[in-house]
């Protein structure tokens, strides 16, 4: 599927003068356009999108997932680039694949889209397929954006020199939660862990984050409920969940249920009464409704103007990855990804995101450093890094893998 | 409103001598609460709020008429700029402003008003008089700060997502120029000499001088407070002084405003105020300049000739903009 821009958001007369215009460009330039640089002519730049759509949810869920999870904010984030390129003589396309039944390799989707030209591949995928992809497209020169996948080895053992992460690992993200227990002083942690490799590999984190400031993980148990927080009726197996938080000593439960299968069953259910955080109830996070500091509520409005509904995490990070094309390629006036992946880590780089900082990559691992928000579902609860936590380089680089640590060596 | 009267009447008895003569010149600044739907109204002289008005939602950018018997809110919830009569504290009319207006700037002529519309990608300029829109100008993400030059010729947008200072022609209303500057460029305030254009960038951290004939960056002036994260250092308000000696920057969570020499462009001191500072405006004698600060819910005020803060002033729910009449 090819969406041009002009599909994105017609609304203003104003506006639709301009997409003629942009119309009518695009129609004059090769599709190779984008190596041709850096004359001083139009630069077009297309991006493109591989995602894997949730499948539809078997009967009433009152937050699934909208099959354009990703894609919508994706879409945005060209748009915004588009609204920028008017002054810079730049436009920017989006060519997004969807994995579905027939079409489910990330690899073949990722070599279509380089074999039209693409050079900027934003990827909505699990850890696997973001590495699969990356040394598919090695000899490309193409640059990997990471949207969807929080895996710590990505930026680790596993690291390659082409991809870029957008969303925060998940050692980050257990950072920033560790961070706000702190600040709260909730010392002892019961940790609940469920049956899937994302949930190990988060409560991996929620260990490491816990060791990094001092915490204590006083209890651990897995789920062998199965997913309660998804069944409908309940009460048979209610009360053996309870007694499962029966005498331990703790101040927060820490739940690893990334799939979202029962996490949200254990708050208000615990024997002693204690709050619940982690993928569920308290939860660090890139996005949320709630959001609307630093310019949130702008981007909050404009998404939904958009697509029609809320902004999900997976959406903002589609469209900051996008943005970080647009930013880059504003910055060096060209779109040549021998030009554009070396400046996305180097200082000069930020990335405004409604975080109330400048994001930029770490060198060391490509990972984007980014505030992390703290929330529960109705309301912003903190923002890490914290006040107080401090680091010689930048209090961002408290949260994650720092320089001294890291394990990825590019080769 | 009483007070409203013999302000009025103080003004007709005593003519210009008010303006020209010493420090006890009373003017009304005339402060947006971004949160409490208000406009908090302050006697410059007591420094003490006198009224709170009630206008529509999410009230940001604020001015006055040139006579100061209007004023101007952008009611950016209600896609709306609500005018009111400075004698009652009544909103007298709205102006179709488009969506979400944030910030304007009213030609020096008295009209027409140019309104930035965050949400809208534009700038809407608006005949006050007809309520007419006369144009709509397309400009990048999220259109902000608007700095109009001297002779009225240039405006200038800067777009806090887009990262560009806008300059458009007031005749034509026509984007004639776009200039880079850092990230989320807030406010744009030319010098007095219109020779140069001052935009601060919150994220970038720094305040871009643009020189207006050439439309180019000429300098980036940095900020570094001892204590205090470079990331919380956020430059959005600027005000310079009539003679272009000195300049204000507030600097956002900081909670500070920078004084700059605005020759040597080199920062001098930083004056600590309440927390979240955003927007400045002077009195009209240019004695005293008015801070908003919107987590700590007030107004810091500054002696401009000793640079120092003189009293803090509570006002309503999250402070955003501020306007003072010379009346």
């Amino acid at each position: 599927m090819h969406h041009p821009a002009a599909e994105i958001r017609v609304r203003r007369p104003a506006r639709r003068r301009w997409l003629r215009a942009g119309l009518a460009l695009l129609a004059l330039m090769p599709p190779a356009a984008w190596a041709q640089q850096p004359a001083p002519g139009p630069i077009d730049t297309p991006i493109g999108l591989i995602y894997r759509p949730q499948p539809a949810p078997s009967s009433y869920d009152a937050e699934a997932a909208p099959e354009d999870e990703g894609l919508a904010g994706a879409r945005m984030g060209i748009a915004d680039n588009n609204t920028t390129g008017r002054f810079t003589k730049q436009t920017y396309t989006l060519d997004d694949v969807a994995l579905t039944g027939d079409k489910p390799d990330p690899v073949a989707a990722a070599r279509e889209l380089v074999g039209k030209g693409i050079r900027y591949l934003v990827l909505a995928l699990p850890a696997d397929a973001v590495l699969a992809v990356s040394d598919a497209v090695k000899d490309t020169g193409a640059v990997v954006l990471n949207a969807g996948a929080p895996d710590d080895r990505l930026r680790g053992a596993d690291c390659r020199a082409n991809v870029f992460h957008i969303l925060p690992s998940r050692a980050m993200l257990t950072d920033a939660l560790a961070q706000y227990l702190t600040v709260m002083r909730w010392r002892k942690i019961f940790l609940i862990v469920g049956p899937t490799d994302g949930d190990k590999a988060y409560a991996d984190a929620v260990r490491n984050s816990a060791r990094k400031f001092a915490l204590k993980i006083t209890a651990e148990k897995p789920w062998t409920f199965g997913p309660l927080a998804k069944a409908r009726g309940d009460t048979p197996t209610r009360a053996e969940a309870m007694v499962f938080t029966r005498g331990l000593d703790y101040d927060m439960a820490i739940v690893a249920d990334e799939e979202g299968d029962w996490g949200d069953y254990v708050p208000y259910r615990t024997v002693d009464p204690r709050p619940v955080g982690g993928t569920q109830a308290l939860t660090p996070t890139t996005w949320s409704p709630v959001l609307e500091t630093w310019g949130a509520a702008q981007a909050q409005n404009r998404f939904r103007r958009l697509a029609g509904r809320l902004m999900r995490p997976l959406d903002y990070q589609a469209w900051a990855a996008v943005r970080t094309v647009g930013e880059a390629v504003t910055a060096k006036k060209t779109n040549d990804p021998a030009a554009i992946a070396p400046f996305l880590s180097e200082p000069e780089f930020t990335l405004p995101a409604y975080k109330g900082v400048p994001l930029s990559f770490r060198p060391w691992d490509h990972q984007l450093r980014q505030a992390i928000i703290v929330v529960q579902p109705k309301a912003l609860v903190s923002v890490a890094p914290e006040q107080g936590f401090l680091h010689q380089r930048t209090p961002l680089d408290t949260l994650g893998v720092d320089l001294p640590e890291t394990t990825c060596k590019f080769k | 409103m009483s007070r409203r009267i013999e302000a009025g009447l103080s003004v007709v008895a005593l003519g210009t001598w008010v303006a020209l003569c010493g420090p006890a010149a009373a003017f009304t600044a005339y402060v947006t609460n971004e949160k409490g739907n208000s406009v908090s109204v302050i006697d410059t002289t007591t420094m003490a709020v006198t009224a709170t008005w009630k206008v529509g939602r999410r009230p940001r950018g604020v001015t006055l008429s040139k006579d100061g018997k209007e004023l101007f809110v952008c009611a950016s919830d209600d896609d709306r700029i609500d005018v009111l009569d400075t004698s009652s504290g009544k909103v007298v009319r709205s102006l179709r402003s488009g969506p979400d207006p944030e910030q304007f700037i009213l030609d020096a002529s008295g009209n027409p008003l140019y309104v930035a519309n965050e949400d809208d990608s534009q700038v809407t300029i608006i005949d006050i008089e007809k309520n007419k829109v006369l144009a709509e100008v397309p400009v990048g993400v999220e259109p902000e700060g608007m700095g109009l030059s001297p002779d009225g010729k240039i405006l200038v947008n800067t777009s806090e997502t887009t990262n560009m200072a806008h300059f458009i022609d007031t005749k034509t209303f026509q984007v004639i120029d776009n200039v880079l500057v850092d990230a989320r460029p807030r406010f744009a305030e030319f010098t007095a000499d219109g020779k140069f254009l001052w935009v601060s960038a919150e994220v970038g951290g720094t305040v871009s001088v643009i020189d207006v004939a050439q439309r180019r960056v000429i300098k980036k002036i940095t900020f570094k407070i001892p204590s205090v994260n470079d990331e919380a250092i956020q430059p959005v308000g600027i005000r310079i002084t009539r003679d272009g000696t000195k300049a204000f920057v507030a600097l956002g969570p900081a909670n500070r405003v920078a004084v700059i020499d605005a020759k040597t462009y080199a920062v001098e001191k930083y004056l600590p105020v309440g927390q979240r500072v955003w927007q400045l405006a002077f009195t009209p004698d240019q004695k005293q300049l008015f801070t908003t600060n919107g987590t700590s819910n007030d107004v810091s005020v500054i002696d401009v000739a000793s640079e120092k803060v003189i009293k803090s002033i509570p006002v309503g729910l999250l402070p955003w903009g501020v306007a003072i009449a010379p009346n």
